[in-house]
This record gives structure tokens, sequence and C-alpha cells, in this order.
């Protein structure tokens, strides 16, 4: 908003409009997530002029992106919504841990039919979300410790369950997890669909409905959405309750693509879902970024994965590393861009 | 004095009700393990499970210690765990190089190897944090998600296994009867307090958490104040990183201190320090931290099954958390009465009705 405002001061008298320029792209909402696209093009290009002879460029290199993080595709949305309305959820992980360990034993060990046990575990994610959203609200402790506690709860809950992992022989689980869906030029797997399916649903409803501008608003400034009327309460519960949706969506995705269940699943994902988030542009004090951004930041953390496969000698701690300094670089040019606003 | 007015002094000691958990959750105890509180002396060592207890509590505590004035701040430090597998990665990496490791000064030189990273690490946090302006919880998380690979990659992915005598000491030894490990915390946590409230330091970290933008206009230079308190944080993470590698003589990237940021999050909270900043209380996370371990011994003891161990931790933190929220004890017992039975965190706590809301702004 002030960029323009900045202007005047940064380019006196029309001799430097170039520079005006660069101020007003710098001061754009949209430049975070360009700035990842473009990251995410040249390392493909970059991956192409290195591995062409391996096979890079096949389409399906590219398709497997989806097909091997779509779940955190999900995970990463509900965090969009989490982190767009100022709050943060470290319950991640372990919800979807918690799931796949949930339908496993409900499928396995319970026999129950999987058209049962999908919306069980959907509605146990979605009602984990609203509890810590209604904490969060009603008595107004911090998000952070909160959702720490969800951490621990679900955590718990799945060695709970139990402290072996359960692998799926259900046929039916079986039959969904190997369905490829052709479009064309490759394949893409039923998790990946559902992956796609959220990422439509959840930039419908962020940018297009009632909803999505409340959780902006209070992403901006809860005072002045409080102000301004909007129920806080309820969009807040609401975001958690999403949260706590994808997450459990996710767990499923994550079943679906591993076949099995285990405590130890997931562990730390709510990090690789946060820092898709922030790589993606979203603002992490809330109220700016967009959920296009989110799938730029998860196929940027998936390419690093699969460059690190490719590259055959790198070990996958170059994984984490790799996320850490981008996380590092994306960190600073968010700081630098509210810097500016606010001036 | 009476004695009315003598017990309210005692029960709204900040202090008061962290202890009175701790004294409760040892006294649960000892139905199932009549000798709980014995303590028995072999081979001119104590045993007995208040040793133990203080002996695996003793990297949280130091962690905690740390975390504590990191929050008075009004900071988090999420990395301490990604530090302390740093720290024994590249301690035990160096000394496990060494011809001869029970060598005095290789061990010396490598712990200070595994200090100063840590320090660096911790210097690296403050920096993002004091002068760039960025939420503490996202600036050390950089360091959360990629101090483990680097860990993984000083140890080459491997678990480091170590021989050495005097290393063994810090996190497995023994002295003068007690663990080494206890005089260790007993020093920090005594340097700690000395500092913080012989010297005016302790007031400045609070004022610094209090209000960034108030304290720096009167003259306190919260940039610097920030910066010192997140080096100290990880220079205690550090220490802890070499106890726990020294206690299983091995260094493992991938596990070593794994959710110990938690845990030393939630002793700070049991301990009564606000997570707004602004109040810190040394003594209540060292009694926080022996609540935790406490609480994962109790576990044990009781023939709970270990892995029910989070279950129980998620119900703590939520339980102390609640109590500690004004608007819950607002709504559950009338928090206005002179009789509510949590008042005594009332003054810990410094938020306010209107201000209570978390805020999420950039910190300056």
């Amino acid at each position: 908003m002030s960029a323009t405002a900045q202007t005047p001061k940064a380019a006196p008298r029309g001799s430097t409009a170039p520079r005006a320029r660069a101020a007003r792209l710098l001061g754009d909402r949209r430049l975070p997530v360009l700035v990842t696209a473009a990251l995410f093009i040249a390392m493909y290009v970059a991956g192409l002029s290195r591995y062409q002879n391996y096979g890079f460029g096949e389409p399906q290199v590219f398709l497997n992106l989806f097909i091997d993080n779509g779940y955190l595709l999900v995970a990463a949305i509900g965090a969009t919504f989490v982190i767009m309305s100022g709050g943060i959820d470290l319950s991640v992980g372990s919800v979807i841990g918690f799931t796949t360990m949930f339908t496993a034993w409900l499928v396995e060990r319970q026999g129950l039919p999987l058209l049962l046990v999908v919306p069980l575990a959907l509605a146990v994610g979605a009602f984990g979300g609203f509890l810590m959203g209604y904490v969060i609200h009603n008595f107004e402790i911090q998000p952070f410790i909160v959702t720490l506690a969800g951490l621990f709860l679900f955590r718990g809950l799945c060695l709970v369950i139990s402290k072996e992992s359960i692998s799926i022989s259900d046929a039916s689980v079986g039959t969904l997890a190997q369905t490829r869906v052709s479009l064309g030029m490759g394949e893409l797997s039923i998790g990946a669909l559902v992956a796609l399916v959220v990422l439509g649903v959840a930039c419908y409803v962020l940018h297009y409905t009632r909803f999505g501008r409340r959780v902006y608003a209070i992403g901006g400034n809860e005072q002045s959405a409080l102000l301004m009327g909007l129920p806080l309460g309820g969009t807040k519960i609401a975001v958690y309750t999403v949260s706590g949706f994808c997450s459990a969506l996710a767990g499923l995705l994550f079943m679906l693509y591993i076949q099995s269940g285990d405590p130890l699943h997931a562990v730390g994902m709510e990090l690789d879902a946060i820092a898709a988030v922030v790589i993606g542009g979203t603002l992490l004090t809330g109220g700016s970024g967009y959920v296009l951004g989110t799938l730029f930041g998860v196929l940027v953390l998936g390419l690093i994965k699969s460059v690190i496969t490719f590259e055959g000698t790198l070990s996958s701690w170059w994984t984490k590393i790799a996320t850490g300094v981008l996380l590092c670089a994306f960190i600073l040019i968010q700081r630098t861009m509210t810097a500016r606003r606010k001036t | 004095m009476t004695t009315t007015s003598r017990r309210r002094a005692l029960t709204h000691h900040h202090l008061f009700w962290p202890v009175a958990v701790l004294i409760a959750l040892l006294l649960v105890n000892v139905p199932f393990t009549p000798d709980f509180f014995s303590i028995n002396m072999t081979d001119g060592h104590l045993y007995g499970s208040l040793v133990s207890i203080v002996l695996f509590g003793s990297p949280l505590i130091l962690v905690a210690v740390g975390m504590t004035l990191v929050i008075a701040t009004g900071g988090i430090d999420l990395s301490v765990g990604a530090v302390v597998a740093i720290t024994g990665a590249l301690t035990c990496s160096y000394i496990s190089d060494q011809a001869d490791q029970n060598t005095l000064s290789a061990v010396f030189l490598a712990m200070g190897i595994g200090l100063v990273a840590a320090v660096v690490c911790g210097l690296w946090n403050g920096f993002l944090v004091a002068r760039m302006g960025i939420q503490p919880i996202i600036a050390t998380l950089i360091i959360m998600v990629a101090g483990r690979g680097v860990a993984q990659l000083i140890t080459d992915g491997q678990i480091i296994t170590v021989n050495s005598e005097p290393y063994k000491l810090i996190g497995g030894g023994y002295w003068l009867t007690l663990p080494f490990s206890v005089f260790v915390v007993a020093a920090v946590v005594a340097v700690t307090v000395a500092l913080t409230r012989r010297t005016a330091l302790g007031l400045l970290v609070e004022s610094v958490g209090g209000n960034a933008e108030a304290s720096r206009l009167v003259g306190i230079r919260s940039t610097r104040i920030k910066i010192m308190v997140y080096m100290f944080c990880a220079l205690c993470a550090g220490i802890a990183g070499l106890m726990i590698s020294s206690n299983t003589s091995a260094a493992d990237g991938n596990n070593a201190g794994l959710w110990i940021e938690l845990d030393a999050i939630l002793a700070v909270v049991i301990g009564g320090t606000s997570l707004l900043g602004g109040r810190f209380s040394i003594g209540g996370t060292v009694v926080g931290a022996l609540v935790i371990q406490t609480l994962t011994t109790t576990i044990y003891t009781i023939g709970v099954p270990t892995q029910t161990n989070l279950v129980f931790k998620a119900a703590v933190v939520i339980v102390v958390c609640l109590l500690q929220s004004p608007k819950f004890r607002a709504k559950v017992f009338g928090a206005k009465g002179p009789k509510g039975p949590q008042r005594d965190t009332a003054p810990v706590e410094p938020a306010p009705a209107a201000d209570a809301a978390p805020k999420m702004e950039v910190s300056r």
C-alpha cells in the first residue's frame, strides 16, 4: 500500500524511473510468490540440463512431484489458513501420524470398511482442530502452546494405539493406492488428484468467499477486525478446524502413499508444512499471501528431494540443510518487504 | 502476621504451585515404590530415584534455564534441540578422531569446539531476531530445520561412538558421590541467578521483554541484550548437548535432543514464566523441569505403559496453561474473588485483559 506513497521519496524528480519501478515491485504482495515460482523454474531447468540423460525431462518426473508430495501439499494448505490468520499449528505432523495409525488400526485390526473409516478419520482430525481453536480463542492461550499440546496428545495417542507399525494389506486400500489416472503425457495417483482438488477448493475459499476475507482480516490486524465486527472467535476456531481437517486428509493420503500406519510417521512434518508456506511467500505475521504460493513452496521442497535422488551421491540430510537455507532466504525477503511496507 | 495471612503469603509465592505439583508427583510414587525416597550409597556413589531424576533431568534443566531468559525477552528458541545435536556431533567426531581419546587436552578442545559452534548458532538466532526483526518462532525455526541436517552432515549420518573416560564424566560420571552433571547444572543455575538477580541484567532482560521499544528509548541496548540472551540459551543447549552425548558416549545427529525444545518451553511455562515475556523465574523453571522429569519417572514406576507418556504430557501442558490463563480462571473460579485458588499466578502473568491476545507482530 505504501509503495506508491513512498515513491516520491525514493525517486526525486523523475530522474530515477527504474528505481521507482523497483520500489513498486519490491512492495508488491505478489513478489514472494513470483520469486518462488521463478526459483522453481530455475531449479527445474538446472535439473533438466544436469540430468537430461537420466530422464529428468520426462513429464512423469514433474507429475511425480504431485504424487510424492500430495500429502505435504494438503497439510501445507491447512497450515496456510492458520498462518494467514496470524496463528500457527504445530500439531500437523502428529495428526498425520495419528491418522495413518488410526486408519490402519481400524481397517486392519477392526476390519471396518474403508468407506466408514475415511469420514471417521477426517472427523477426528477436524474435531481435534476445533478443540484446539476453541481453547485458543476462549481462554486466550497462545496458539503455539495449545497446538504443542496437540502435538504431544496426537503423537501419544498414536503410541497408545500401537507401538509397532501396522502395515495395510486391505484390498481396497491397495487398489486405491495403485490406481493411476492417465493425463496423456503421464499419470497421477488418486492422492495427487485429491491434493489438487483441495488446492482448488482452498483457492476458492480463501480468495473468493467471505470466510477467506475474514481470515485475511484477522491476520492483518486482529483488533481492527474485531472493531469491524467480524466474528473473531468463529473464524479463528474455523481456521484451526480447517487445519485439523487438512492434516487428517493429509494423513489419509500419506497412508495411501506409504500403505502402513506407524507411530513415527510424519514426525516433524509440521515444520515442512510451515516451511512450504513461508517459502510460498505467505507472511508469517499473517494477513498476506496466496494458496498458489504454498503450491510452489511444496513443489520447490519436492524438487529438492527429486534433485537429491537424481544426484544419487548427495545424502538425505542435504534436504534438511537446503530447506533451512531456502527458509532463511525467504524469511529475509519477507522481512525486507514488510520493512518497506511499514515505512 | 496472622496465620491466615502467612498462609496466603505462602500460597501466593510464585513457586508455591510448581513445588506443590512436584511434591504431589513425588508422593504419587510412594504407594508403587515404597522405597522411592531412599537413597543408598554404593561404591561411594549415591543411588536412588531422586538422584536419577536429577541426573536424567540435568540436560533439560540446562536448556530450560537458557530458554527462560529468551522467553523473558518475549522470544522463544526452537533451535535448542538442533543445537544439542550439533554440539554433540562436533564434540564426539573430534574426540573419535584422536589417537588417544583419553587425552584431557583433546577432550577440552573438542568441548570447546562444540560450545563455540553452539554459541555461533545462538548469535545467528539473536542476529535474526534482534537485528533483522524476525519473529523468534520463525527465526529459530531455520536452525531447527537445518540444524539436524548439519549434525547429520558432521557425523556423516552415522551414530559416532566415543570411548573417552574424561568425556564420560560430564554426563555419566560421579564426583563427590553425586552425578557430575548435578554440579554442572548447579554451577550454571548459580551463575545465571547471580548474573540476573545480583546485577541489573535480569531487570534489563525483563524490561526488554516488557517493551523492547520503550526500553530502547530509555537507553537500554535492547538489541544487544536480546543477542546475548540467545547466545546464552544456545550455550546452555550446547552444554546439555555435551551431557547427552557424554551420557550415551555417542552422538546421534537425528535423535539427540529431539523435542527437548518443547519440554524446555513446557518447563518454563510450568515454572510460572509467562510466554508473553517481561517476567521470569529461574527457580520456577528448575522446578518445572524437575516436574517434567518426575512425571516421566512416575509414568515408568507406576507401570503405565511408557507410550502414554506423551498423552500425560499433553494433559499437563493444557492444565497448566488453563490455570495460568486469566480468562479461564475468571470463567471457572471467578478470579476476582480473593479465595481463587490459583490467584498466586496472577502477579506473574502480566497479561491485562485488553492486551491478552497473543501478539504475532514482528518485534523490533
